[in-house]
This record gives structure tokens, sequence and C-alpha cells, in this order.
């Protein structure tokens, strides 16, 4: 399981059976780098090309998010009392939400602060938190697995037993607990630590196995021979054949992290208003989506479409990338 | 055998007694004084300082850790002479708003979780297998390529989302169903079904994706293994093939999984039950989490923690019951 589950992930499962074994089973050990042939048939995917180009679309929108605001004329953080009726509860003016030449994607109920000021901006919001939940728990779990499957003995037992104990845990309810025990000082890097703390088992279970299995192959014993460091042979003969894998469990690992942040912002543990996030504002549409639908149905199919480009392009990197190990 | 039920347990124990470590620390090293939380706003100092004697926040850390321990296993007793209290076990503490037992708020409200939960457990494994079977059995046809489709989707959307919509479609547009309510069966069982067919549609929609990619991505491995051939080879229609011996080893880990998910159901719940308004657990959690009442959440916390350390054990020894390969190498 690759993300914490706020839903059942996409990745590999967590059979207890599973965790206990040591090395994969087939012989065959390494998975072969990743080939040119392998982008290129990528390329052709009708369904790997779509989704990497929303994913780019976001990330455009994200890292541009201050201009994009310029153009269409209104920031996130803007009121705009003549867009709602005061008369009723501040109900959106016009028809789909009020959404037309003035405001894009409408107002908010009651504020009457623009959606597609707040998509983009929380699109920035979201994705930082959930690159930057990949891209330490891709170094923790890639490192501590690196350790734990090469060193072996005490060090294996015991990041194994710390990862047992992670893994047994029900993920998603200690994230709320720390997170409202906590005071709300920096959320943002505060949600990144507490996702990846309970998110690097899943990687470093997978790279230990492997690493196990590489350490006894005759090009890591060869390099062994002729003198070469430990270091030197955990980072230039074991990691590169681990490059696969990590890109395949890296990709399926995104989309859990948007879920969840998007998920505790809306359980009100996440990002903090006025900051907008996805989540939260699907949070704050709860109480009008009788009334004002595309309040809930815009940031929910940003929300689906962009879970939804990760984890297929995930499949198709495993597909094409064929790492073994990563079920 | 008995060995290995024994260091299992010895295990379990330990994980357990870990758990209301870290419970105890987040809850009362890491988080702001409670007592101050307790007092709320019309608060002098002298109050503070009697709510921190008596619930023994003034003692060293270790002190308060097992009095907390053994409040949770033979009660406790809050306070000295005339104000003294007794909690009995296993106390978890009383709420910060309502001042009822945790213990007590929580039983209460299991009733609504377990139904929300067992009802989506159902849907979910049953829909789940057909589409993964229908997926295997039917590979690379129109079946199968529309259940995976509809697998990816529930996957990717978030529970609330696709909650909203649900609601928004049957109740609000269509007028299919009301609103939902916590109607026990016996009142009235046509309320009471239409009522949580929502929440485990909702909850049961991802489970069932995942469980229908596993399913069909097992039963072609299964169908491709050499006893398979050889069943063939013997002369075994193909429905005989697939029953007696590709499903077993198919569905074994998804029976395995099914326990862990559904130990640690709760935090689907959480969402569920908040968006439907339906008075369970999750919702709860959520309320509390919303007025930052910290002695339910942890009573939560713990009892989540609880419930999913057994079902880890639950499935081991299902998975040893169902599956002989395992059998022999643990004996």
């Amino acid at each position: 399981m690759t993300a914490i589950p706020i839903q059942p992930a996409t990745g590999p499962t967590k059979g207890p059976a599973e965790g206990e074994e040591g090395a994969p089973s087939t012989a065959g050990g390494a998975p072969p780098p990743p080939r040119p042939r392998a982008w290129r048939a990528l390329a052709r995917d009708k369904g790997a090309v779509l989704s990497a180009s929303y994913i780019l679309l976001i990330v455009a929108m994200a890292v541009f998010a201050p201009l994009i605001v310029k153009v269409s004329g209104w920031g996130p953080y803007e009121f705009d009392q003549t867009a709602v009726d005061p008369n009723l509860a501040g109900v959106p003016l016009g028809d789909w939400g009020g959404a037309g030449g003035e405001h894009w994607f409408g107002v908010e109920p009651g504020s009457g602060r623009d959606i597609f000021a707040r998509i983009v901006y929380g699109a920035r919001v979201s994705m930082l938190i959930a690159l930057s939940a990949t891209a330490l728990t891709t170094f923790l779990g890639v490192l501590f697995g690196l350790l734990a499957g090469y060193l072996g003995g005490t060090v294996d037992w015991v990041i194994s037993r710390v990862m047992d104990f992670l893994m047994a845990f029900p993920a998603l309810i200690f994230m709320i607990a720390i997170l409202s025990a906590l005071p709300a000082g920096n959320r943002s890097t505060l949600l990144v630590v507490v996702i990846s703390v309970f998110g690097w088992p899943y990687l470093a279970r997978i790279v230990r196995g492997q690493t196990m299995s590489l350490a006894r192959r005759e090009f890591v014993e060869a390099a062994r021979a002729s003198g070469a460091s430990s270091a030197a042979i955990v980072f230039r003969e074991i990691l590169p054949n681990l490059r696969s894998t990590i890109i395949v469990m890296t990709t399926l690992a995104v989309p859990g992290y948007i879920g969840t942040e998007a998920g505790l912002s809306f359980l009100g543990v996440g990002v903090v208003p006025p900051t907008p996030s996805w989540g939260q504002m699907i949070a704050s549409s709860v109480s009008w989506y009788s009334v004002v639908p595309t309040y809930f149905a815009i940031p929910g199919a940003f929300l689906f479409l962009l879970v939804l480009s990760f984890t297929v392009l995930g499949d198709r990197l495993r597909a094409v990338l064929d790492p073994e190990g990563v079920r | 055998m008995a060995r290995f039920l024994l260091t299992r347990l010895a295990g379990v124990a330990l994980i357990l007694l870990l758990v209301c470590l870290f419970t105890f620390g987040v809850f009362f090293v890491l988080s702001p004084d409670p007592a101050v939380q307790i007092c709320g706003k019309n608060c002098s100092p002298e109050l503070i300082e009697r709510i921190r004697t008596n619930l023994g926040l003034d003692e060293p850390l270790l002190t308060q850790f097992t009095s907390f321990l053994g409040g949770l296993f033979a009660g406790r007793t809050y306070g000295v002479g005339e104000g003294a209290t007794h909690c009995a076990a296993p106390c978890l503490g009383y709420s910060f708003q309502s001042s009822q037992p945790v213990w007590d708020m929580i039983t209460d409200r299991l009733p609504v979780s377990a139904t929300v939960a067992v009802g989506a457990a159902v849907l979910w494994l049953l829909a789940g297998v057909a589409g993964g079977l229908i997926g295997a059995l039917k590979q690379n046809t129109w079946w199968d390529r529309s259940a995976m489709v509809v697998a990816l989707s529930g996957i990717s959307i978030p529970n609330y989302v696709f909650a909203l919509v649900l609601q928004y479609v049957l109740v609000v547009e269509l007028e299919w169903l009301p609103f939902p309510a916590a109607v026990e069966f016996g009142e009235d069982p046509a309320r009471w079904f239409q009522s949580y067919l929502m929440p485990w549609i909702v909850l049961a929609f991802a489970y069932a994706s995942v469980y229908a990619r596993l399913t069909r991505a097992n039963v072609i491995d299964t169908l491709s293994e050499n006893y398979v051939r050889t069943a063939r080879a013997k002369g075994l229609p193909r429905h005989l093939v697939i029953r007696r011996h590709a499903l077993r080893p198919a569905l074994t880990p998804i029976a395995t999984i099914f326990g862990m998910d559904f130990a640690g159901l709760l935090g689907g719940a959480l969402i569920t039950e908040t968006v439907f308004g339906l008075n369970g657990v999750g919702k709860m959690t959520a309320d509390s989490i919303a007025k930052n009442d910290q002695p339910v959440i942890m009573g939560v916390t713990l009892m989540a923690a609880f419930f999913v350390v057994v079902g880890n054990v639950v499935v081991d020894l299902l998975y040893t019951a169902l599956d002989p390969r395992v059998r022999v190498r643990t004996s």
C-alpha cells in the first residue's frame, strides 16, 4: 500500500505474510534499467500521454499561479460582494454558481471569493505538499531500505521492526491525532513530515528485498573483490538497478499523498484557512452542495482527475518498466 | 504452532504498549496544557492548579503514564476526598466538551458505525471479487475493460467527493432516496435500508475497486500456473479448473487484505459518516477534531489501533488456515 489509506491505495498490498519474506522469490534479481524503448512505448500510449499532460497542466498552473490570476482578474483572497446575493444568504448571482466572463468558475457562496483563483492557488498548495512528501518519503524509503538490505544483521532487524510497527498503525487516525494535538503553526511542513513518517516503510520494504537479492549477485561480488568500498557498491552497483522500482513506486505514491492531504484538509486538520487547498474547498462546500453544486463539483473534478492521472501514469510506467517486486 | 502463537501474542502486547506510549506522548507531552483547555474562558490560576492536581498532571511523566495505563486496565480515581470520581476500566478519560466518559461515548455510537462497516464490507467483497473475476475470465473483452475503468475511477475519486455527488444526484436531483438518518432496523426496515444505502456504496466503492484489480491480477496469474495447465491437460472442463484449482490460491490474498482493511475501516467511516450526518464513531471523531476535544480523539485513536493490531493477528491465523503452504513454513 503506497498511500496512507484514506482510501485503500492502488499500490502493493500489505499481506502480513509478504512482509516477513526476505527477498523476492524469483531468482532473476535485478530489474533491467529503463530503456529508451520503454519511453517510446509510453509516448505512444494514449492514456499515459493524456495523464502526463494533465499533470503538467496542473504543475504549470501551480508554478505560474500569480500570473494566471492577473489574467483572470481576481486574486484568491479578494472578496466580491457584488457577485453574491445578500438577500439569499450569499448565494452566487447567476447560473452555474455565478460562472461567466468575470468569474470563470463562479464564486464561493457567502464570501464571493473567485473559485478559479482559489483552484489555481490550491493546486500550488496541494502539489507542493504532495511532491515534498513524495521526495521525503522516497529519500527515507530508499535510505532505510538500502541500509537494511545491504547491512543485514542488527541494523536490518531494527529497521524491519520499526517498519512493522509503523505499518501496523491506523495511519490516518494517527495523523489526525498528531495534527490535532500539535499547535497549528506551520501546517504544510507538519503535513509533509507526518505523511512521510507513515509513508516510507512501504517503499523501504521493497527496496530492502531487492537490495538483499542484488547484494548476492555476481557483479556486486566482482566489485567487492576488486576492492570497492561499501558506499561505492551501494551507490554505483545497487542503486542504479533499483531505478525502475523507485520510479514506479514514487509515481504510484503521489496520488495517495494528494488524496491524504486533501482528506486531512477536508477534516480540518490540514492546510489552515484562508490558504486555499482543494480538500478544504470541498469541505467548505458541504453545507452548500444542494444549492450551489458547482462549488463542490469544480474542486472535486480537479482533484479526481489529478489522482486519476497519477494512478494511470503509474500503472502504465509499471507495465512498461516491469520492475519485479512492485505489485 | 503453540510457539508461533506465543511469539505472535507477545508481539501484539508489545505493539499495543507502544501504541499507548505513543498516544500518551502525543496528547500529554506534545500538546498544549490540557488543564488550560478544560478550564475554558472564565479561568483563574487557582482553578487551573486544581484541575492539574485532580487529573494528576502535576506528577512526573512516568507516574502519569502508569496511571494512564492502570486506568485502561483497572480503572482509576480522579481527585481525592469529596470531589473524587471513579472512572471504571477501560478508562479513557472524560470529554472536555460534554464531560461524559469517553468509553461510553464510543460504545453508544458503535452500533451505527458497525452497521455502516459491515454493510460496506459485504458490498465491496461481493462487488470487488465479482468484478475481478469478470475481468480475468473475460480478459481483454468489453466486459473486462468496463470493469477496470470503473475500478480505476473508484480508486481515484476521493470518497467525500463521491459522497457529495451521489447525495446530490440521488437525493436532491432525482429524489430517489431520502436524506440519510440513523434509523434503527426495528423501527422501519425500509427507511433503515434507504438511509444506509449511500454510506455503504460510498465506503465500498474504493475498496471494491482495489479488490477487483487485485482479484483480476491474481486469477490471471494463477491461470498461467503449471498445475492449472496440468488440470486442463487432464481434460477437466474449464469451469471445474477455475473452481477447483484457480480460485483458492487466487482469493487467499484477498481474504488477508480484507481482514486488514476491515480493521482499519474507521478512517473511511470518519469521512463517510460526516458527509451523510450519521452519528457514529467517525462523526463523533470529526466533531471532536473540530472542537479540539482531545480525550475523545485519544480514545478513538487507541481503539482504532487496537482493532488494527488485533485484525493483524486474525489475518495471520486465517492465512495459516487458508494456505497450506504457510502452515508448513511456520511449523
